[in-house]
């Protein structure tokens, strides 16, 4: 126990470290949530005009903006393990005494910490934009952030511990984050369009997060996601999130061990 | 004491034999080494002793633990130098070494002093803040060697030490390991498929395709040769083979285009030999026996000529994608 505890405070650590070192990683994170919210605020804002009474198309598309840099980054430190493993570093963690469920579980720490650095620089934004933010929002915040990251790195690392080369990360960028991205209810509400696409939508762990984030910043008014005819309150899409987390991790983990 | 065990190691990557059945041992305080060319195994089987592969078959014991039943006590006990660089390129070398310390659990009143004492042997206590992307490839390889140190291990394995490097850093990199035998109480396993750096072993053990062909420490092994290796080239080596066999009744051996034979007190035999030889010689060489002699007696080949060949360097390819397996 206490040799899988510090695994995971040294690889949270190394996390850490490294998101601090690599200022162009810090600072791409942060681009495209911005150049989706400009664009699309301005392009859409005008024309869609309010979502509801009270909430017009930039309040409503913020709060999935402010996600978006901890999806990126998470997913990426997950699949990371790849760039660790091609240029030898992963090597050093194996042949230590570090706990390899601990590894992972680190790592997922680690990206839950970035994740929460990236969300206080988002919520500067907040009041430009005319979104209510007090002291109770950003309390709620932090666990949100924290197991939304912490799940999205889970899915990386599945990912990662079972992928060879970099080869295949634009593939993997079109075929995972991308649609992940766009059906998770950050653009456009998850319920009211196609059947397909709703059902699809729902499946997405995402979906969840992003709709108890809103939740948080504009009220329980624009809860837009319904399952079995329950609509889902913060507590219910956060216990979501944290199942689809355990259980890729746990996949992760038997992935990743069973390469010996 | 034997530091190192290794039982009729076998390992199979699907249908590829990589190992196939090696036992050895190494006793401690010794500088032991795997001689052989690329794809003869000497990785994998590294790979074997440091917990990283299972083997198929066999036991070993390294420190006195099974690699396979008690892998965490082997991974605390021992310390590593890979053939390609496994630092962290965008952190700094102190931040490596701290990285290495945490994950071993050196508490922090020892691990300072002895991060500087590492750093400053290997001459790289005032770069420890410089980031490993601006490091040379011997800067690197040092502080790989200082970072392997640093839990003080009692077994360091160095895979191709000095793999990719020029000769002169290739020589400081031996200078530092000699004197580090003499500080630390240590037992070296190394692979190398360069002849010179085997020179540095106590006992050598010479692997291809997957078996140890023979082992012994250098003195013995050159001797085993028997005496002083002539070398010589001519226009027709083919027939200066025959003649080699038919008048002189020696066995001669051919790699790279020259034509080697062993004779006892060879200074004594060589003026005859040339003027007594019937076909124009191009050059002629009189030496002590080399490693390479070694080699060629033992696998019937030159340790060149089988890195050329392209079947070798196919089935190493093979071996390396295993090994991630």
């Amino acid at each position: 126990m206490a040799n899988f505890l510090r695994s995971v405070w040294v690889i949270a650590y190394r996390e850490l470290l490294r998101f601090v070192q690599d200022r162009p990683r810090v600072i791409s994170s942060f681009g495209m949530p911005l150049v989706f919210l400009v664009t699309f605020g301005a392009g859409f804002g005008r024309l869609i005009g309010q979502m509801m009474p009270g909430v017009d198309y930039i309040q409503f598309m913020y709060p999935g903006i402010l996600a978006m840099p901890i999806l990126m980054t998470s997913v990426m430190s997950g699949v990371s393990i790849v760039w660790d493993r091609e240029f030898g570093f992963l090597k050093e963690v194996l042949v230590s005494p570090l706990n390899r469920s601990g590894v992972l579980v680190g790592k997922a720490i680690g990206a839950g910490t970035i994740a929460i650095i990236q969300g206080t620089i988002m919520l500067t934004l907040a009041p430009i934009l005319n979104v209510p933010v007090g002291p109770e929002t950003v309390l709620a915040l932090i666990p949100l952030l924290l197991i939304l990251s912490f799940s999205l790195s889970a899915l990386g690392l599945l990912i990662g511990a079972r992928m060879r080369s970099q080869q295949g990360f634009q593939l993997l960028m079109q075929l995972v984050i991308f649609p992940m991205l766009f059906l998770s209810g950050i653009f456009f509400p998850v319920s009211g369009v196609s059947r397909w696409l709703e059902v699809l939508s729902k499946l997405n762990p995402v979906t969840y997060g992003i709709d108890a984030i809103r939740q948080v910043f504009l009220g329980s008014a624009v809860a837009g996601v319904t399952v079995f005819g329950h609509t889902m309150g913060v507590v219910d899409s956060a216990l979501v999130v944290v199942m689809a987390g355990v259980v890729l991790l746990a996949a992760a983990i038997w992935a990743f061990n069973k390469q010996e | 004491m034997d530091v190192i065990e290794a039982n009729n190691l076998v390992k199979r990557f699907g249908e590829l034999e990589a190992v196939g059945g090696v036992s050895f041992s190494v006793k401690e305080g010794e500088i032991f080494g795997f001689l052989g060319p690329n794809g003869a195994g000497k990785t994998t089987v590294i790979n074997i002793l440091c917990t990283l592969l299972r083997p198929t078959a066999g036991q070993a014991k390294v420190n006195g633990y099974d690699v396979i039943k008690e892998c965490n006590k082997v991974r605390q006990s021992i310390g590593l130098i890979f053939q390609e660089s496994t630092l962290d390129d965008y952190l700094t070398a102190e931040q490596n070494l701290r990285f290495h310390g945490y994950a071993y659990g050196i508490p922090g009143n020892v691990l300072e002093p002895r991060l500087k004492e590492l750093l400053e042997m290997v001459e790289l206590w005032d770069r420890r803040k410089g980031k490993i992307t601006t490091y040379s490839g011997g800067m690197k390889r040092r502080l790989e060697i200082a970072r392997g140190l640093l839990h003080c291990p009692r077994v360091l394995f160095l895979d191709e030490p000095t793999l990719g490097l020029d000769p002169q850093t290739r020589r400081l990199i031996w200078d530092y390991i000699h004197d580090l035998m003499k500080r630390e109480n240590l037992t070296i396993f190394m692979t190398t498929h360069y002849m010179e750096e085997a020179e540095n072993c106590d006992r050598v053990a010479i692997i291809d395709h997957g078996q140890i062909a023979v082992m012994d420490t250098l003195e013995a092994l050159k001797d085993s040769v028997g005496g002083d290796v002539i070398s010589f080239r001519t226009e027709n080596n083919e027939k200066a083979m025959r003649v080699v066999k038919e008048q002189y009744k020696l066995n001669p051996s051919i790699g790279d285009g020259v034509i080697k034979f062993t004779v006892p007190r060879g200074e004594e035999f060589l003026p005859g030999f040339v003027s007594g030889f019937p076909l124009q010689l191009l050059s002629v060489g009189l030496a002590r026996p080399t490693l390479e002699d070694v080699f060629l007696r033992v696998t019937g080949r030159s340790i060149r000529e089988q890195q050329a060949d392209p079947l070798d360097a196919m089935k190493q390819m093979v071996r390396r994608r295993g090994r991630h397996r």
